[in-house]
């Protein structure tokens, strides 16, 4: 672990995943229960469209996205709906849709596979794909369908397939590489019909060996011209979506603005695969690869699971604890939530579990310190900001200062955090400064929008008065010129 | 199974504050020696005043602001402190003297602004420049250094004028001590005379002062350790050594016979020490890598106008103060460009 | 003390003098740039209209705060907050809002319940931002997104059926008031 030699932003970690990499993916075995959670992040909720008690199929639609970007969730396996809501044991993960497994699979009727896929008009496809419920699956979740149909929109000519994997601990997009890269580059295709883009690159990193290979010989054998692979060098955060267009493209991604704009988009490749299966079988977004691992983790391995596994199951499913793990957490090292119990199910959004013992930990040393401004945050942060001076902001909420300093900008990676020799909780700040600033924003519109509302009001009235006025006058003269000329 | 939870990231580097001030001290280290066979023992009676009383000061100002003192205390911040401003004061001064001096930087050039990370001078150089101001003749009596010199007895005056104030009645300060290199610079310029008759003088030695060119030479090696270990960044020393050599050199090419040239203001007086230790202060100086190339060569060239034409021998301590104070505009026209961003 | 000593000592009193006075009178005589401080004022205000301030909408109440007319925690929508912001604007030292005009609520928005409205138009006058839509004997109905809030709606309704709902971070999917 240390910064780069070559001054520029980001740094070198080490990945702890030669183990789990040499792994085949296995198939965890099928949960008794699967506890579906709504909530799809950023304000996104499904809405259940299942009773309580109602029978359904592997695959049924068991919640609907409501109008917004949302995505439709589907049953991960047969059996009974036992509860909708918050789970009585596990009240702090939300609401969710409670089903026990009858162990039938048997499969909705509408999973039907599409072997012509390829001459499907784009927009059928698109509707395809959110018919399926994919989103993506590098843990932002956002709607697949959308994406894609915004891309189409805004005429996107470059599709990049994140295959870079950054963050340490996390494999399950390199097993899926190496196991199946014909599923990726099939998914490609898919996706570069329905976005209308005219070149798609898959983007690794360059600890990648074995999946770069076997991607390399999965392209040559498809023979497609539109396809490419770009091996980046394994800086953190390379997999950010920003900096990996930078680094694929060498353009810029405009501030405040999304990658559409410069004809870009950029996609997991786990959703690459989701759609070449759902095209494949018509199996929708039911399961997903997720590496197991950790010290506190007996067999660490890149696991098939269906979405609503207890994590406890999947611990299980990869040998059990092993020493005494400390901290649970989803995603990478770097951004990784903590979770606070292992019967929390499986999302769509968890690409990793670890299971973390005192020795994988590396907290910070000390309590929180002032900041001495040693500068050493600003030169990792990979989206050229001054996190010194953004912390200076924050403390003093000075909304000046945060527009100056940018901290819309951040990406959250966590690099920040990682050098800062005085402990300072850098992206819990940032986080919660910008959840604050979007409502101040949220404020702000209305209040512009009553104000101008009022105003317009006022004029109105001002000119039925001034109308009134004038009527009566034209009234009076009329009176009085009748009554002059009669008198 | 229940689990403590923490916000990311759950692994993070290790980098402590008092660890960066450990090597601070050790790369300290080589400097101070050289100092202590060149001067005499005066450096580590001065260190051994100047802490105590910085660690004192600190307690307290601590104790009054309600702040818990052990764990400021023990990032050992404020010990470099005391150790910069130790190096700096001449080793023959009194050690009530060096109390002041240490107090005035710990207390007026630290906790009055909030401690440690809000200061926005360097604190050592507050005290030193309070003392200079205040007591100009103790502060610029340094021993002569030559080939005549004897360190028992250099050690005997030393220590003697440590308690007392005056040299033991045997010796006297015109024998033993004389105007630094920098000093007799200025007022054999004053004086009109010319550089190779400055030059033949006492404090002359090959490359800078003598005497003062082994200082800054472990200096120099003490700070390329720094910025070998990511300690300190290049753009400061880099800047403010290019800010000095610069105009000094350009200045002798204009006018031989009245400036020394670069190599002798690179060696001599505080620079080298004022390169990688005092001027990388990180919390009184610019924060961006632009900006600290400015504040560095500022630093540099006010450095080289204090020398030649102010009334102060080293300029070092008042070049780091000014630009300071101009650390903030430095900073606010210096941001960096974010990632996106379009200029306009 | 020689004549220079005392020729220098005396400019530099004239000099305080002069500069001292000067920006005295400054502070005092020259004219204020009003309107841009209603402006500033005003932005700072919530907006909601609601003459709580005893002043007929927001603006008015800016211009009282900064000819001096009206003290600047009249505002019971825009709460501590407010004052806060305007008290820093305005250099002075903050205040909290006086709660004889009116208690700080969380942001809630009107509610007609269309069961029990007659249809009377009473209540469209009344809204400063024209937030209800409706005519006479026609259904009214409040658009929720435009509704600040300030209950003027409440008092020219003859058969109570406005009622005030607090605005909870629900999704967007979930109206509060039966949009149109």
């Amino acid at each position: 672990m240390q910064a780069r030699r070559d001054f520029a932003p980001g740094l070198i970690l080490d990945a702890r995943k030669r183990s789990t990499m040499r792994e085949r993916i296995v198939a965890a075995p099928e949960p008794a229960q699967v506890f579906v959670l709504l909530d799809q992040g950023d304000g996104r909720r499904g809405t259940p469209c299942v009773r309580e008690g109602e029978r359904v199929r592997q695959g049924a639609a068991i919640a609907r996205a409501d109008d917004g970007p949302g995505a439709d969730l589907h049953a991960p396996v047969a059996g009974r709906i036992r509860s909708i809501g918050p789970h009585e044991n596990l009240r702090e993960a939300g609401p969710g849709i409670v089903i026990d497994n009858d162990g039938s699979d048997e499969r909705d009727s509408r999973w039907e596979p599409c072997p012509d896929a390829d001459s499907l008009d784009p927009d059928d496809l698109i509707e395809r794909i959110r018919g399926g419920g994919i989103v993506g699956l590098g843990g932002a979740l956002y709607p697949t369908a959308a994406k894609l149909a915004q891309g189409r929109d805004r005429s996107v000519t470059h599709l990049v397939l994140n295959g870079a994997e950054c963050e340490p601990w996390i494999c399950c997009d390199d097993a899926l590489m190496r196991e199946c890269p014909g599923e990726v580059v099939r998914g490609a295709q898919l996706m570069l019909r329905a976005c209308g883009a005219t070149k798609c690159t898959i983007a690794i990193e360059d600890d990648k060996a074995e999946a770069g290979a076997a991607l390399e010989a999965a392209l040559a054998a498809a023979g497609d011209a539109r396809l490419s692979l770009a091996v980046l060098p394994a800086v953190y955060p390379a997999g950010a979506e920003r900096q990996l267009l930078t680094a694929v493209t060498g353009l810029e991604v405009p501030q405040h603005a999304w990658p559409p704009a410069i004809g870009l988009l950029c996609q997991n490749v786990g959703t690459a695969v989701a759609i070449a299966r759902l095209m494949r079988t018509g199996e929708p977004l039911i399961r997903r690869i997720v590496t197991v691992t950790g010290s506190g983790v007996a067999h660490p391995g890149n696991l098939d699971a269906r979405i609503g596994t207890p994590i406890a199951e999947l611990i299980a499913a990869a040998g059990g604890y092993a020493g005494a793990p400390r901290r649970l957490w989803f995603g990478g090292s770097m951004t990784g939530r903590a979770l606070p119990d292992d019967a929390w199910p499986l999302t769509s959004a968890m690409n990793c579990i670890v299971a973390a013992t005192a020795a994988d930990l590396r907290a910070p040393a000390q309590a929180e310190q002032a900041c001495i401004r040693c500068g050493d945050c600003a030169r990792v942060c990979p989206a050229g900001l001054l996190p010194q001076e953004l912390h200076r902001a924050v403390r003093s909420r000075d909304e000046v200062l945060l527009e100056r300093f940018g901290l819309a900008d951040c990406i959250e990676c966590g690099c920040c955090d990682y050098v800062c020799p005085s402990a300072i909780p850098l992206v819990e700040r940032f986080r919660q400064e910008r959840v604050a600033m979007r409502e101040r924003a949220a404020e702000a519109a209305r209040a512009k929008a009553a104000r101008l509302h009022f105003e317009h009001r006022e004029r109105r009235l001002a000119e039925l008065e001034a109308d009134r006025r004038r009527e009566f006058e034209d009234a009076r003269r009329r009176a009085r010129d009748s009554s002059r000329d009669d008198g | 199974m229940r689990f403590e939870t923490a916000p990311a990231p759950h692994v993070v580097a290790g980098f402590t504050v008092p660890r960066v001030m450990f090597l601070v001290l050790l790369a300290l280290a080589p400097a101070a020696v050289a100092h202590v066979v060149v001067f005499g023992p005066g450096l580590l009676l001065q260190f051994a005043v100047a802490a105590p009383v910085a660690l004192g000061c600190e307690a307290a100002a601590l104790a009054l602001r309600r702040r818990p003192a052990l764990p400021a205390l023990r990032d050992g911040s404020v010990l470099v402190t005391a150790a910069l401003l130790a190096i700096c004061l001449p080793p023959l001064l009194p050690w009530w003297l060096t109390a002041l001096g240490t107090a005035v930087a710990v207390l007026l050039g630290k906790h009055v602004y909030g401690g440690l990370g809000y200061n926005p001078f360097n604190p050592a150089m507050v005290g030193y420049a309070v003392l200079l101001i205040s007591f100009p003749v103790a502060m610029t009596r340094w021993p002569l250094t030559g080939a005549e010199l004897d360190w028992p007895t250099l050690a005997r005056l030393t220590i003697h004028s440590f308690y007392s104030g005056v040299p033991p009645p045997d010796l006297s300060w015109d024998a033993w001590t004389g105007a630094t290199a920098l000093d007799a610079l200025r007022t054999g310029l004053r004086q009109r005379l010319t550089l190779q008759e400055i030059r033949a003088g006492a404090p002359f030695g090959v490359l800078g002062a003598a005497g003062f060119v082994w200082v800054n030479l472990a200096a120099l090696a003490g700070g390329l350790f720094l910025l070998r270990r990511g300690i300190v960044r290049w753009q400061i020393p880099a800047a403010l050594l290019a800010g000095l050599a610069l105009p000094a050199a350009l200045a002798q090419a204009l006018d031989p016979g009245g400036h020394p040239g670069a190599l002798f203001h690179l060696f001599s007086g505080a620079t080298m020490l004022g390169a990688f230790f005092i001027a990388t202060d990180p919390v009184s100086a610019a924060t961006s890598d632009r900006g600290r190339l400015i504040y560095g060569a500022g630093i540099g060239f006010l450095t080289w106008i204090i020398r030649r034409w102010g009334s102060y021998p080293d300029g070092v301590a008042f070049a780091v103060l000014l630009m300071n104070l101009a650390a903030p505009l430095i900073d606010r026209l210096t941001i960096p460009r974010i990632y996106g961003q379009t200029r306009d | 003390m020689n004549p220079e000593t005392l020729a220098l000592i005396g400019g530099a009193i004239v000099l305080a003098l002069a500069l001292g006075g000067t920006l005295g009178w400054a502070a005092t005589r020259m004219p204020r740039d009003a309107d841009g401080l209603v402006e500033r004022i005003n932005a700072l205000l919530p907006q909601t209209q609601c003459g709580q301030c005893l002043y007929p909408g927001c603006r008015p109440y800016a211009a009282a705060i900064a000819s001096g007319e009206a003290d600047l925690d009249r505002c019971p929508p825009g709460g501590a907050v407010t004052a806060q912001a305007i008290a820093r604007l305005l250099d002075r030292p903050p205040k909290s809002p006086d709660p004889s005009y009116g208690t700080t609520k969380p942001r809630q928005v009107a509610w007609i319940d269309e069961a029990r409205c007659t249809g009377c138009a009473r209540c469209l006058p009344a809204c400063p931002v024209d937030a209800i839509v409706g005519a006479p004997r026609l259904m009214h109905t409040v658009i929720a997104a435009q509704c600040t809030g300030c209950e003027l709606c409440i008092a020219p309704c003859p058969v109570d059926c406005i009622e005030l709902r607090a605005v909870t971070a629900a999704p967007p999917s979930q109206p509060l008031a039966a949009g149109c």
